[in-house]
């Protein structure tokens, strides 16, 4: 019936229509607004982002959050996930409390830890009943840039390592258990089990879980902008700023493009080293 | 709810819950039927855009400021109202703010709503630390520095605080009032000799601002927390610290430089959108909010003064009271200087202010050497002037063609 044959197409069409319409035509349109330098050229507003006195802070601020935050999140996954996977009996209540920040809003919990790290917050209140601090001590300023960047990884740490939890999770589901007993049965060790077994039959979902965070990662903003405000400048941020300070949808345009281009590039290495070969799955 | 019948007044201004609900009730009443909508200055823009672009229009009278409305010139987005402008020539609006609401044009643009400045706060625990011989109410830049040193030493803490936040004022200290203290200049004498000057002395009095002066967005909080002994920011965003505890504070005019004690005026404007639906109606609302009456009732509801010819009552809140002499002694100082609000400048206003901030961060926050900055910041802000083609502004002396950076 001819039907039959066009019924899936019918079925994939409001979501590629929705998708392009709300998708493609604004990635296009941003695409074009980055190459409208009016005087300054076809590259002047890439010119304009690369001169930027906070463009390579924030490259680098933006860059080492993704190098700190997603390999951490990704060891405080697999652990947690591995744990629930042994408990026999509350693993349900345990799942749900650990991906409670899964339903917080980066703003709402940049907000939390601002409460905690500020100068008058929970932190400094704790740490001056021990004694340890005499007043107020500030740890969030452009002075202090190291306990900053530490504040805005575990706000982001705190915040999204559920996602990738409850893909692990998910994935460990997957995984057989005879193959887990079989390698005991040939005398593997506990690690020779998780490096041996466990973790290669993980590989799609460590793939997507990667993939997902770090693309999250790139575009990290809200929390850091609680917490920090632009003492620590990133690249979503700067973004906002042209947009919304500097009135220059351009410039803004350019980072969204550059930010864009960072994170396909990202996407393409995980999908080239964690692929699996087909003959491997046979 | 908005209902459709209502004539839709639009405005960044008065923004908070509060402050909103006493415009409905109380500013607004004996007006012509309105909706009272407010949004943020960047969404604000977007929707006006929106509105010239889909030539589909639901606003008739928008409040902003006098740089907010600036950049919908070019866009097409206000209706000119000479004929507003003359039927209130008596309310005594004074002829150089009628001037700033032409946008440089020949036609009104808008007309002055309401106006504020930029003043110092002071908290009274800091006054014993004052130095010799200095005057609270005509401190110099050199003096405060040495205010906050002292502050420092016998508190323990850096005690002068600036809104250097995401969402702070702090461009606007730059430019009314650091720059014209010691260069009687905004824009021509950036890279001055003066100017070198000027940030090596901001230099000593970043020294002993709070660390936390780059998150601050209004001043209140940190000055009602206890952080801030002294601050700079804009009257409405120290309002609630006065106003919770009015005998805790002065109020006094910023610090002089060489130059003079510089002050910047702040205009927020009423102008009717091009294509809105009810322009008289519009109308009769501008003439209900520049009456006198209506003035005084704003001033004492939301801390925002007269644009007329009116006198504040005597039984203001004390809050409110230690503003307006704030704003007095920082008008009527011996020495002031009057820096105005960038004219000209089109939708280039946020690059505009980047290039005093950049400036600062390089020079102050990451000691760059000031006199290779300024040469630098220099020609960023020579091609500013030179796209948009904006001539001078008070105070620097008025140009042909763009305002040069000497």
């Amino acid at each position: 019936m001819p039907t039959s044959r066009w019924l899936p197409y019918l079925l994939i069409a409001p979501a590629s229509v929705f998708l392009a319409v709300f998708f493609a035509v604004p990635l296009v349109q941003t695409i074009v607004l980055s190459f409208d330098g009016g005087t300054a050229g076809f590259f002047g507003n890439y010119q304009r982002m690369l001169g930027d006195l906070n463009f390579n802070v924030s490259l680098r601020n933006t860059f080492m959050l993704v190098l700190t935050v997603v390999p951490l999140q990704m060891m405080l996954a697999i652990g947690m996930g591995l744990m629930l996977q042994k408990m026999q009996r509350g693993r349900d209540v345990v799942l749900w409390i650990w991906t409670i920040p899964l339903g917080v809003s980066d703003l709402a919990a940049g907000l939390v830890w601002l409460a905690i790290l500020q100068n008058t917050g929970y932190l400094n209140t704790f740490l001056f009943h021990l004694g340890v601090i005499d007043g107020p001590t500030a740890w969030l300023n452009s002075e202090t840039p190291v306990t900053l960047f530490i504040a805005v990884a575990v706000a982001e740490i705190w915040r999204s390592t559920a996602v990738v939890l409850v893909i692990i999770v998910a994935g460990l589901q997957l995984i057989p258990k005879e193959f887990g007993e079989a390698a005991e049965i040939f005398g593997a060790s506990p690690w020779q089990k998780l490096t041996r077994v466990t973790l290669p039959m993980l590989k799609p979902s460590l793939q997507s879980a990667l993939i997902l965070r770090t693309v999250l990662a790139f575009e990290v903003f809200a929390a850091v902008y609680a917490i920090g405000g632009r003492n620590i400048p990133v690249l979503v941020g700067e973004a906002y700023v042209w947009q919304r300070d500097n009135q220059n949808y351009s410039v803004a345009a350019a980072y969204a493009v550059l930010i864009m281009v960072i994170s396909l590039a990202a996407t393409a290495v995980y999908l080239r080293l964690l692929r699996e070969k087909p003959e491997a799955r046979a | 709810m908005a209902k459709a019948q209502d004539l839709i007044f639009l405005s960044t201004q008065l923004r908070p819950i509060d402050e909103a609900q006493k415009v409905r009730d109380v500013i607004l009443k004996g007006a012509p039927k309105t909706s009272y909508v407010v949004d943020e200055p960047s969404p604000f823009t977007v929707r006006m855009k929106a509105e010239v672009e889909a030539n589909k229009h639901t606003i008739s009278l928008v409040g902003a400021l006098h740089g907010e409305l600036q950049p919908l010139l070019p866009m097409g987005a206000l209706e000119p109202i000479d004929d507003v402008a003359a039927s209130l020539k008596d309310r005594g609006i004074p002829a150089g703010l009628m001037d700033l609401g032409k946008l440089g044009t020949g036609k009104q643009m808008y007309i002055p709503w309401m106006q504020a400045t930029y003043v110092m706060v002071v908290n009274k625990k800091a006054l014993p630390f004052l130095p010799a011989g200095a005057d609270v109410n005509a401190l110099t830049y050199q003096q405060l520095a040495e205010w906050g040193k002292t502050m420092n030493e016998k508190t323990g803490q850096r005690r002068l605080g600036f809104p250097a936040g995401p969402k702070g004022l702090f461009a606007r200290f730059l430019q009314g009032n650091l720059y014209p203290s010691y260069t009687a200049s905004m824009v021509t004498e950036f890279r001055s000799a003066e100017a070198e000057t000027m940030w090596n002395d901001f230099k000593a009095v970043w020294a002993q601002s709070n660390p936390n002066s780059t998150s601050y967005d209004f001043m209140q909080e940190p000055l009602m927390a206890g952080e801030v002994l002294v601050a700079w920011d804009h009257i409405a965003r120290v309002k609630d610290a006065l106003q919770q505890a009015p005998n805790d504070y002065l109020v006094v005019a910023p610090p002089a430089g060489p130059k003079g004690r510089s002050y910047m005026p702040v205009i927020a404007g009423l102008a009717i959108a091009k294509g809105a639906p009810d322009r008289k109606g519009a109308a009769e609302l501008i003439m209900h909010l520049t009456k006198p009456e209506t003035q005084l009732i704003t001033a004492s509801e939301v801390g925002f003064f007269p644009v007329v010819n009116a006198t504040l009552p005597a039984n203001l809140s004390p809050g409110v009271k230690l503003l307006a002499e704030g704003v007095a002694k920082t008008q009527t100082a011996k020495d002031a200087v009057v820096a105005l609000l960038p004219v000209g400048l089109g939708d280039k206003g946020g690059e505009f202010n980047k290039v005093y901030v950049d400036t600062f961060q390089r020079i102050v926050l990451r000691n760059e050497p000031v006199r290779a900055t300024l040469d630098a910041q220099a020609d960023v802000m020579r091609s500013i002037m030179a796209a948009t083609k904006a001539p001078c502004w008070a105070p620097d002396k008025a140009s042909e063609g763009a305002c040069p950076v000497k």
